[in-house]
């Protein structure tokens, strides 16, 4: 699905990723934990398409160089990437956003677009399984919305679009416990043998309900230890420092 | 076709010109001219004595300059002052009666004039260069004694209304622009709505600049007797010409006691090709008059083309708890620019003004917000509520806000918000990722920031104008 193959970035002439490597399969979970500052969310920013970050190294996605595609474009091949700050859009309505956006992707794989009714009858679905509100359709994107609502947005979003590949950047901090529980309740549903997700996370509380194939460690910008559940539940006793 | 045409008429669809023969008027302006038109257009005395008093006035004034666009001096006598499809001068009686090429640029330019039938919510009064080409919908309305007619046809059939209204709210004597479209004007729309009806669908005006080197100087008057209602639709596009374009209008609006005139445009003249050639110079004046008790002007402006949008579509508000609105999108992309608000006079006991304005500017245009509330000293309980709302995208455009707040009045309230904010990066990745391209970007950012003058629209128009705002902003970012 994924191969990073001895990645490396710069920012502002920083180095941030030395030497990245990480191969995901179809139907895998992958966590990626680390202290602050490691990389995580240059990985994540630079697998989906973000500017401003010099790269040296390879990452290929469905056998393509993912380098090749265009943001939208990586989007409508499936690649989603959850927000770790989801950004406010004052004036659009949410749910026109989501409609836009799961069009967008729809037409792209040549399928059929749905009209408003359609689509109202699939978001409400998904909100509901969420526990979230149905009036926060009306509201406009993200504005006003708290930190547990956005993420909750996020998961939403990918639960409409149902990517190939999902990356969720630091989706479970600032979550309270319920939340979270939400959250990784949304993963698990759309957890199958053809998706694969890298989960970012500062803390094993979210690898309690989503449990992953693989945990790796970041540090310094590359991968410093690889291993099961195992690895992060030792992460949590003896912390980053000691490993 | 030569590449570069291609290419230009791919930026603005509307770029087409109809080769069709026009009857003109000498070039320049002088008095031969004006009594030429009035002349051809079989005008009753009172209207050139009228006509030549404007001209009168208009030696004496000089062209307003303290606007922000500056623009070269333009040549007057260089300017036709009337022209009109040859076939036009035996008035056509009925569609069959068109010239086919006329109704193709009408086919081009999406609207419904052959087809009545089919969109019947509209009555469309379209103006091709200077004469009225048909008006549909006629008996349907007859039928409640509204009055849609093109203003030359309102001179011979109505001409007590014509006379009684004509240049009441924008009389002769006002600025540059407006005394020289009352002496020249050539054509526009003409609306009487009678005491206590409701207009049963919108109306609806489509305006064109075909021939080369004419100055389109339209002229419309709306009446709504006391206790009616009336919504009005004007749209605008023009051909792609390398000589800039002059369009001096005057639209007049009364309202009477309790009555209620909404007016929108959706304005998308040629605006000049990227590096700022051509376009129309758009320097129009549009004012409404509240005359009577509770009566209500709403205006609602789309503004995506011409080289320079120069216009201050106004209220005054004399009648008591009367009440003026101004809603406005602006918007400016390369070298386009733009100098628009509004100015509501309050005048009346508990009159009421609302503006929202929204502009936005892209590439290297400029676009100035500039409005003047101006509370008298015996409109007591009066209210204003202003909000002006800036949007740049990228770093070479401008955008200004210039309020001019007058109270002389210890009763009144007025209030003013403004805000200038940019696309992020951030918000396009946003978009981006979620699979949108920057184009589809731009336009779903943009037009969640004008929803609130979009909702305004009538509803088939609101699309429209949607549409219109993504494709005016092609090409700006990226």
């Amino acid at each position: 699905m994924l191969n990073i193959d001895n990645l490396y970035a710069k920012i502002d002439k920083k180095a941030i990723l030395n030497g990245l490597s990480l191969k995901i399969k179809p139907g895998e979970v992958h966590a990626i934990m680390g202290p602050n500052g490691s990389g995580k969310s240059t990985l994540a920013n630079i697998l989906s398409g973000k500017q401003g970050y010099e790269i040296s190294g390879n990452v290929s996605y469905e056998n393509k160089n993912l380098f090749d595609l265009a943001i939208e474009e990586r989007a409508h091949k499936g690649l989603f990437l959850a927000f770790q700050y989801p950004l406010e859009i004052p004036g659009v309505n949410t749910s026109n956003f989501l409609k836009t956006s799961l069009n967008a992707i729809r037409k792209s794989n040549g399928k059929k677009e749905l009209d408003a009714l359609e689509f109202l009858k699939i978001v409400k679905e998904k909100a509901s399984k969420l526990k979230m509100d149905e009036k926060f359709l009306n509201r406009q994107l993200n504005v006003g919305f708290s930190g547990g609502e956005k993420k909750k947005n996020e998961i939403l979003q990918m639960s409409l679009i149902e990517p190939k590949m999902a990356i969720l950047d630091e989706t479970d901090s600032g979550l309270d416990i319920d939340a979270l529980k939400i959250v990784a309740n949304g993963v698990n549903t759309l957890r199958n043998k053809e998706r694969s997700f890298l989960i970012i996370t500062h803390y094993q509380r979210l690898l309690d309900y989503i449990k992953p194939d693989f945990v790796h460690v970041l540090m310094k910008g590359k991968i410093a230890k690889s291993g099961c559940m195992e690895l992060a539940e030792e992460l949590e006793k003896v912390g980053y420092e000691k490993l | 076709m030569r590449e570069k045409e291609l290419e230009k008429l791919k930026e603005y669809k509307y770029g087409f010109s109809t080769d069709i023969e026009n009857i003109k008027a000498p070039k320049g302006l002088n008095e031969e001219v004006i009594k030429f038109i009035s002349n051809i257009k079989n005008e009753p005395k009172w209207l050139l004595d009228w006509r030549l008093k404007a001209y009168e006035r208009l030696k004496v004034l000089k062209e307003p300059d303290w606007q922000k666009p500056k623009y070269p001096k333009i040549d007057y006598q260089d300017l036709y002052y009337y022209s009109a499809p040859k076939s036009f001068k035996e008035k056509p009686k009925n569609l069959d009666d068109l010239d086919p090429k006329l109704l193709e640029t009408y086919k081009k330019l999406g609207i419904p004039l052959q087809e009545q039938k089919r969109l019947n919510n509209i009555a469309v009064d379209a103006i091709f260069d200077s004469v009225s080409v048909a008006t549909t919908f006629k008996e349907k309305l007859t039928e409640k004694g509204i009055i849609f007619c093109s203003i030359s046809e309102a001179i011979q059939k109505h001409p007590d209304l014509v006379k009684r209204y004509l240049g009441s709210v924008i009389p002769i004597t006002d600025h540059y622009f407006a005394t020289l479209n009352s002496a020249v004007f050539t054509d526009g729309s003409f609306v009487y709505i009678p005491e206590g009806v409701r207009c049963p669908m919108e109306l609806s005006t489509y305006f064109r600049i075909n021939a080369s080197d004419t100055g389109q100087f339209e002229r419309t008057l709306i009446i709504a007797d006391k206790g009616s209602y009336v919504s009005y639709l004007e749209g605008c596009t023009a051909p792609i010409r390398d000589e800039n374009q002059l369009h001096a209008a005057n639209v007049e609006l009364i309202a009477l006691d309790d009555a209620e005139i909404k007016y929108s445009t959706v304005q998308n003249w040629y605006p000049g090709d990227k590096d700022g050639k051509g376009g129309i110079y758009n320097f129009v004046t549009k004012r409404g008059l509240c005359k009577g008790k509770n009566s209500k002007i709403s205006w609602t402006q789309v503004e995506t083309g011409s080289a320079i949008t120069w216009k201050y579509p106004s209220c005054i508000l004399k009648g008591d708890n009367s009440s003026g609105e101004f809603y406005s999108i602006a918007i400016t992309n390369n070298h386009q620019k733009a100098d628009t608000g509004t100015k509501m006079i309050h005048l009346g006991k508990n009159t009421k003004s609302k503006i929202i304005s929204k502009g936005i500017s892209a590439g290297f245009a400029d676009n100035t917000y500039r409005g003047l509330v101006d509370i008298s000293r015996n409109a007591n309980n009066s209210r204003n509520y202003t909000q002006c709302d800036s949007l740049l995208i990228g770093n070479k455009c401008g955008a200004h806000t210039v309020p001019y707040i007058k109270n002389k009045n210890s009763f009144s309230n007025i209030e003013h918000e403004a805000t200038t904010s940019k696309i992020s990066d951030d918000q396009l990745f946003y978009c981006n990722q979620r699979g949108l391209n920057q184009e589809e970007a731009v336009s779903l950012i943009v037009n969640g920031f004008c929803k609130e003058v979009l909702q305004q629209l009538p509803m088939e128009f609101a699309v429209e104008a949607q549409k219109l705002v993504g494709i005016s902003l092609e090409g700006s970012v990226g």
